[in-house]
């Protein structure tokens, strides 16, 4: 079965003009695939049509569960499963109890919220990379085109990129549960 | 337009650089054989490690009445070590947390150096609680698990398990900030990569990184709150180092400014160990365009600040002791001064009291030779602090009889030299395999900063008062 994607790869040198260029492109009734860019592109994501990401609710939730975590661990440690009279205090001295409460929290904030990142993104030692093209990690601004999701022929495609200043338009094929 | 700055601030990124020549000067090191200069300092740093090892090895296996230690002065080298690194390790949460939350640009082209020296400043440290332990091989009874004496717990009441949580917390956290900031410059790297061995090392620590725009939104909100939650992370670990000394009832240690006045303290003094790394790198790889004068100048700023934290909480130590009318108190910080520590008092006021005064001076300030000197300084100073607060206050107990001093002995160096050569061991590692300077991070401060663009901010025809905008 053929499984592979074609993709146009227009290459831009510059991310105002690629930030245009998304705009325009999308603006002529032309579904974009991706923009792969060397740093983040301020604005890149709305103007490609992304929803707000759901990154921060779940560093949040990760904060609260460790919160709660050490909450129970130390009630149950030190005024349940073993209680000790230390210094005359309350066997559950809530106020000693924050600074590892404070530090669960960051703890299960960080992880938690670092591996939903690399979970949503499908990053993951070993996984290989679609590249569509290598500069794209070093001074090159690409935007992939699927020319099968698209009604516009691959040469009105072409021409919407060139127009907005692609110095380049490749073709790649990409096999298709990659991309 | 996307990018903003005012006019008169000077660039951060010089020599008129591309994006790609950001790429190929920050890949070089990482692509190029070793340099001889990295072989031998590298041999120098593996062989003072290696001899540090054998002193740590008699630690643990003769135990630790190689050290100088007394019955009086039961706290000596062993913390003071342990809190100069962790103090160290401040500087670059700073530049990559509170910076980042301040939008401050410049931390951009030095917050990878100054966090990797974090990480391995934060392992240094925790050698000298594995070393304290005795027993290094039971340490993990810090650790709260069921057991079968009960189960006995921890007791979460004290701040030396607060300090476990603390610094664990810290180190693991500011490995997977330092490692999330990596992966889109491991990318870069794998996707220049030549030989099939760089190319898989690189292409799996780089977790398949391509850049795509929604990979890069959820970046930066992690980016974002990691750094959010950095912030409050770093003041609590070293708030909990000085909690080690404030909840106890000994003269000295006994006081309330203790956990402000380590943060600054902290901050003040990793900051030149950052300044004393950056300048040899910027130097041997020849990064001058990224690492400017600017970014020197800014960070003896921040020196100066901090190190006037530190010296009016050293003077008000004195006046709350006067004040406080406990003649115990009182007699502490006499006896700091002008007992037989003196010298050490010395030392520690001349390094970071006046030290950073130095830096209000601009040529001095935007001297490298100035800078390193006075970092070197600063470091010094600061080690006495620690050894400042710990020995002197032991070391004249209640009872006269218990008077004593304190000498370190071979083994007390040696433990302390194994740090030095670990911490540089590791480092020159990152400084040759790891790419030294955020290439994403400072391609994307370009339009605003760097010489590059000047043209993307029109020049100042309005009125004076008036913001500059495009």
């Amino acid at each position: 079965m053929d499984t592979n994607k074609r993709f146009l790869v227009g290459v831009y040198d510059d991310d105002d003009e690629v930030m245009a260029a998304v705009k325009a492109v999308r603006s002529s009734g032309i579904k974009i695939h991706d923009v792969y860019t060397p740093f983040p592109v301020h604005g890149l994501d709305k103007a490609i049509g992304h929803p707000r990401t759901r990154i921060p609710m779940a560093a949040f939730m990760f904060g609260c569960l460790g919160l709660l975590t050490m909450f129970v661990f130390t009630l149950y440690t030190m005024a349940i499963d073993w209680p000790m009279n230390i210094g005359g205090k309350d066997f559950y001295a809530f106020p000693d109890f924050i600074p590892p409460m404070f530090e669960f929290t960051v703890l299960f904030t960080a992880f938690g919220m670092v591996f939903s990142f690399f979970i949503t993104n499908g990053l993951w030692w070993g996984n290989k990379a679609v590249i569509f093209d290598l500069r794209s990690t070093d001074d090159k601004f690409v935007m992939a085109i699927d020319t099968a999701s698209n009604q516009k022929s691959e040469a009105e495609i072409e021409k919407a990129l060139r127009d907005t200043g692609a110095i380049e338009v490749n073709v790649k094929e990409v096999i298709e549960e990659e991309a | 337009m996307s990018h903003v700055s005012a006019v008169v601030r000077p660039p951060l990124v010089t020599g008129g650089k591309s994006y790609h020549d950001i790429t190929e000067d920050v890949c070089r090191q990482v692509e190029g054989k070793p340099t001889a200069s990295w072989k031998i300092v590298f041999g120098i740093s593996t062989i003072v490690l290696l001899l540090g090892t054998a002193s740590v090895f008699w630690t643990w296996w003769d135990g630790l009445g190689n050290w100088g230690l007394n019955k009086t002065v039961g706290w000596a080298w062993d913390i003071t070590n342990f809190v100069w690194w962790v103090g160290i390790g401040h500087a670059g949460t700073l530049i990559s947390a509170i910076l980042l939350l301040f939008r401050q640009k410049w931390r951009t082209s030095v917050n990878r150096a100054a966090e990797a020296m974090t990480i391995f400043a934060v392992i240094c440290a925790a050698s000298f609680i594995l070393m304290h332990a005795g027993r290094a091989w039971l340490a993990y009874w810090c650790i709260p698990f069921p057991n079968t004496y009960g189960s006995i717990w921890v007791n979460f009441n004290s701040p030396l398990v607060w300090d476990v949580f603390a610094i664990s917390t810290y180190f693991s956290v500011s490995c997977l900030f330092w490692y999330v900031g990596l992966i889109p410059d491991l990318a870069t790297i794998r996707d220049r990569a030549k030989n099939k061995v760089s190319k898989y090392i690189y292409g799996l620590l780089s977790m398949g990184w391509n850049g795509n725009t929604k990979t890069w939104f959820r970046y930066e909100y992690v980016s974002l709150i990691l750094a959010g939650i950095s912030t409050p992370l770093v003041l609590s670990v070293h708030t909990i180092v000085s909690f080690d000394f404030a909840t106890s009832v000994i003269p000295g240690w006994h006081t309330t400014i203790f956990p402000p006045y380590f943060v600054a303290g902290a901050i003040f003094s990793g900051f030149a160990m950052v300044n004393n790394l950056l300048l040899i790198i910027r130097w041997t790889f020849k990064l001058q365009d990224y690492i400017t004068i600017e970014h020197i100048e800014t960070m003896n700023k921040i020196i100066t600040v901090t190190g006037s934290i530190v010296g009016i909480a050293y003077i008000t130590e004195f006046f709350i002791a006067a004040y406080s009318g406990v003649e115990y108190e009182s007699y502490a910080f006499i006896n700091r001064a002008f007992g037989p520590y003196w010298w050490a008092y010395w030392a520690m006021m001349s390094c970071n009291v006046i030290t950073p005064q130095f830096f209000w001076v601009r040529s001095i300030r935007r001297s490298i030779t100035w800078t390193f000197a006075l970092s070197v300084v600063v470091n010094i100073g600061m080690w006495f602090e620690r050894f400042v607060i710990i020995v002197t206050s032991l070391h004249r107990d209640y009872l006269p009889s218990s008077w004593a001093m304190f000498s370190p002995t071979i083994i007390d160096i040696g433990d302390y030299v194994f740090t030095f050569g670990l911490f540089f061991f590791l480092f020159l590692l990152f400084a040759k395999y790891l790419p030294v300077i955020n290439m994403a991070e400072v391609k994307g401060v370009m339009k605003s900063s760097s010489e590059r663009f000047p043209y993307k901010v029109k020049p100042n025809t309005k009125k004076p008062g008036e913001h500059v905008t495009e």
